[in-house]
């Protein structure tokens, strides 16, 4: 690793609100598209001539398709409580990193020329004339946001800065600036299936390969099919389970669970992702382009049943929006929840007794959870709300003997982003990634000192892949990041075998 | 000048209710395509009433937030609730009970508005993150309010004004039967600064009162696994291949 020409922030016991360091972070912006990425989303792929008109022609239509949009962007009053709630202002001190403030970049354009006062008055209301600059500032600070929507729970009218990002990122594809990461992404799950462009015959190799591996492990013949007809349950799981670390063991938790259930189950090699980075673009159509192939692939496997794995903004999209993108799942059994949530399906084997953990097979560990931000504040588990936060700690709690929470102001609803959802998961954002990760890091360092915590588990694969790359620059482990169900996994009690 | 106000109060509040009702219109007709209430959220429209009635009464989000900034808007907003309501005395005859059961509270109410746009006030120049979101607009709606409040508490500590003429002037704009009204700078400054505030709200920020309603994430039931949700500018939202 070459040395970052940046400092990781300190490390402090409590959550310091830095003060305002204008500029802070304007040096920071991700890799643009290039145009087959663009293309291939049905984006120009570079900046069209007309790029001014096409931006407020496009700012337009969504004002009269998301009701967020014209609310929120009138509604702020610019109390100020969002101020101090983004881990990406807190970790950096840049202004622009406020809700309230990166909402104001594409707010000041709306006033100028959607609203009688920015018409007359631009200067007393704040608005803005759109101009290269703008769309600058727009390019660096929609992508300084990882639509955690931590600032909504505080606003008094619940104004989601995700919502308003999502739009502006839109725009910005629109006028033909993508984000490369992003799109690239979408383009492969497009043609190919997975974020990580893996066909068929890899990823059939790879499944024989954890079949083999946990054999060799603890000698039991767990299977990972792959296209089978006829299966009750389709897994959907974000790819990086395939290969990365921790992800796998998650994977191979899953894996073992349905083992032992006994329940038939299947992946599938043409929608083997359960990431929709179509959300994080804030794109309508490919995201539903993106979540079609899974319809597809459970109708032309026959399933009865969907269960997603560990993924944050996968489940969102699944628990929120596939109803609408891709229902009416009529095709499939109702007694279960379309989808299910890989934690639930656990849960609900272990309350029937079904499955047996055996939490000693954890003892070496001081296990915490870090609730991921798509789960706690766009999702729920369960039937009650806020099952999100009861069932992964209800698993841990079978699973672990040690398990403790970090402190409240920073779990449930309140919990901080790991600094790499929203589409900024990459090398090229590593400055920012490092610094809006310490909000967590401050809260973990805090249960490391108080409770001797040895391992923090998630349920994101983005939660999993940003913590075992941070860790280090805070001086932790990357392996202190684990899977939920490499936890449950370790103690299931298997028939033949443990 | 009975005439002039007449005139003045009579296009206001049509302005008023024209581009407000257009505003809510707006609100209204523009269809939430996704599902995305703030969760832990309600499941069901009970539920759902339940947080909006916790939201506008005690401003529960704000509370989780900031607790001066909540402690201040708070008092600001409620002491408004109680001066509205003791001012229906100049339009009701005769007065309502309740309108009159509660007139003692006003000033109180009065005191507790200026008490809470003063702390609201030095928040937006004290701190550092308050005050670089604001723009001149946000000082002079503050300023705008505290003339209001400040020429009303003029008017009930320093120097009365006639308002047995007064409630006939308002009573007169509602018959359509015009009657003069007393000419003391307070009350002049407070009537015009009102009608000043009447023709900016549906173009302001003042805006966040009908917004709170139609906000989605915090007026969404969080059901969608329960029920499919559509997003009302498809007329399928399910292209087959
Ligand atoms: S959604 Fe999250 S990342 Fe974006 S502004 Fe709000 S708190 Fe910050
Ligand atoms: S909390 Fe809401 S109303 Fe207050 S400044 Fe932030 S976005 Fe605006």
């Amino acid at each position: 690793m070459t040395k970052p020409d940046f400092e990781t922030p300190e490390l402090t016991l409590t959550q310091d609100v830095p003060a305002v360091q204008p500029g802070a972070m304007e040096h920071s912006k991700p890799f643009v598209a290039k145009a087959a990425h663009q293309e291939a989303l049905g984006f120009p792929g570079e900046l069209v001539d007309n790029w001014k008109e096409v931006a407020l022609d496009k700012m337009s239509d969504l004002l009269k398709t998301y009701r967020s949009l014209p609310v929120f962007l009138d509604s702020c009053v610019k109390c100020g409580a969002c101020t101090d709630k983004c881990h990406y202002y807190l970790g950096t001190g840049d202004p622009k990193n406020m809700p309230v403030a990166r909402q104001d970049l594409l707010r000041s354009v709306y006033r100028r020329y959607f609203t009688v006062a920015g018409k007359f008055l631009p200067k007393l209301v704040g608005a803005k004339d759109l101009t290269e600059e703008v769309l600058e500032d727009w390019y660096k600070y929609y992508h300084q946001c990882s639509e955690c929507r931590r600032c909504s729970v505080y606003c008094p009218y619940g104004i989601d800065t995700a919502e308003i990002t999502m739009a502006g990122r839109e725009i910005l594809a629109s006028v033909g600036i993508g984000q490369k990461y992003s799109n690239e992404i979408i383009g492969k799950v497009h043609k190919i299936g997975n974020n990580l462009g893996l066909p068929k015959p890899a990823l059939a190799d790879t499944l024989d390969g954890l079949e083999e591996e946990v054999k060799e492990d603890i000698g039991v013949d767990v299977k990972f099919p792959l296209d089978q007809s006829g299966a009750d349950v389709l897994v959907i799981v974000p790819s990086a389970d395939f290969f990365a670390e921790p992800h796998v063991d998650g994977l191979i938790g899953y894996a073992k669970v349905f083992h032992q259930s006994g329940i038939s189950w299947t992946l599938s090699s043409y929608a083997s992702e359960a990431a929709n980075f179509g959300i994080f673009v804030g794109n309508y159509e490919n995201m539903q382009k993106v979540a079609e192939r899974i319809r597809t692939a459970a109708m032309e496997l026959g399933v009865k049943r969907i269960v997603v794995g560990e993924c944050g903004h996968a489940w969102r999209v699944a628990y929120s929006f596939w109803n609408t993108l891709i229902g009416p799942f009529d095709f499939l059994d109702p007694k279960f929840p379309i989808p299910q949530h890989v934690c639930e399906f656990t849960n609900d084997l272990l309350s029937q007794h079904i499955l047996r953990l055996d939490a000693e097979a954890n003892d070496d560990k001081i296990v915490t959870f870090h609730d991921s931000c798509n789960v706690s504040r766009g999702s729920r588990m369960g039937n009650q709300p806020g099952g999100q936060f009861i069932i992964p700690r209800q698993l841990l709690r079978a699973a672990c003997n040690n398990f403790v929470d970090m402190s409240p102001e920073t779990t449930h609803e309140h919990t901080f982003c790991c600094g790499g959802g929203g589409g900024l998961l990459t090398d090229d954002l590593l400055e920012l990634r490092v610094k809006g990760a310490s909000p967590r890091m401050n809260a973990l360092q805090r249960v490391i000192e108080d409770e001797g915590v040895t391992h923090m588990a998630a349920i994101c694969a983005i939660c999993k892949s940003q913590f075992s790359k941070v860790l280090p620059f805070y001086g932790m482990g990357m392996d202190m990041i684990v899977s939920l169900h490499q936890l449950v996994g370790d103690a299931l009690v298997l028939d033949n075998g443990h | 000048m009975g005439i002039i106000f007449s005139v003045l109060f009579y296009a206001a509040s049509v302005l008023f209710v024209v581009a407000l009702g257009r505003r809510i219109f707006k609100y209204a007709t523009t269809p939430a395509p996704l599902v995305i209430p703030t969760t832990p959220a309600p499941m069901t429209w009970l539920g759902v009433i339940g947080r909006m009635l916790r939201e506008v009464v005690f401003f529960e989000s704000l509370f989780k937030g900031n607790k001066w900034t909540w402690l201040f808007g708070w008092l600001f907003h409620f002491g408004m609730l109680i001066v509205l309501v003791e001012h229906l005395r100049y339009v009701s005859e005769p007065v309502w009970f309740w309108v009159a059961s509660i007139q003692w509270l006003g000033p109180y109410g009065g005191m507790a508005m200026f008490v809470g746009l003063a702390g609201l006030w030095v928040r937006r120049l004290v701190v550092d993150r308050v005050r670089y979101i604001s723009v001149l607009s946000d000082h002079l709606m503050l300023g705008l309010m505290v003339a209001i409040v400040g020429s009303g508490l003029v008017m009930v500590y320093v120097f009365p004004t006639d308002i047995v003429m007064v409630k006939s002037f308002m009573l007169g704009l509602i018959k359509f039967d015009w009657q003069p009204l007393p000419s003391d700078p307070p009350v002049v400054v407070h009537l015009v600064l009102t009608l000043v505030l009447m023709i900016i709200f549906p173009f302001s920020k003042l805006l966040h009162a009908p917004g709170v309603f139609f906000s989605p994430t915090r007026n969404m039931r969080d059901n969608p696994r329960e029920r499919r949700h559509t997003t009302g500018w498809r007329s399928d939202a399910h292209p087959e291949k």
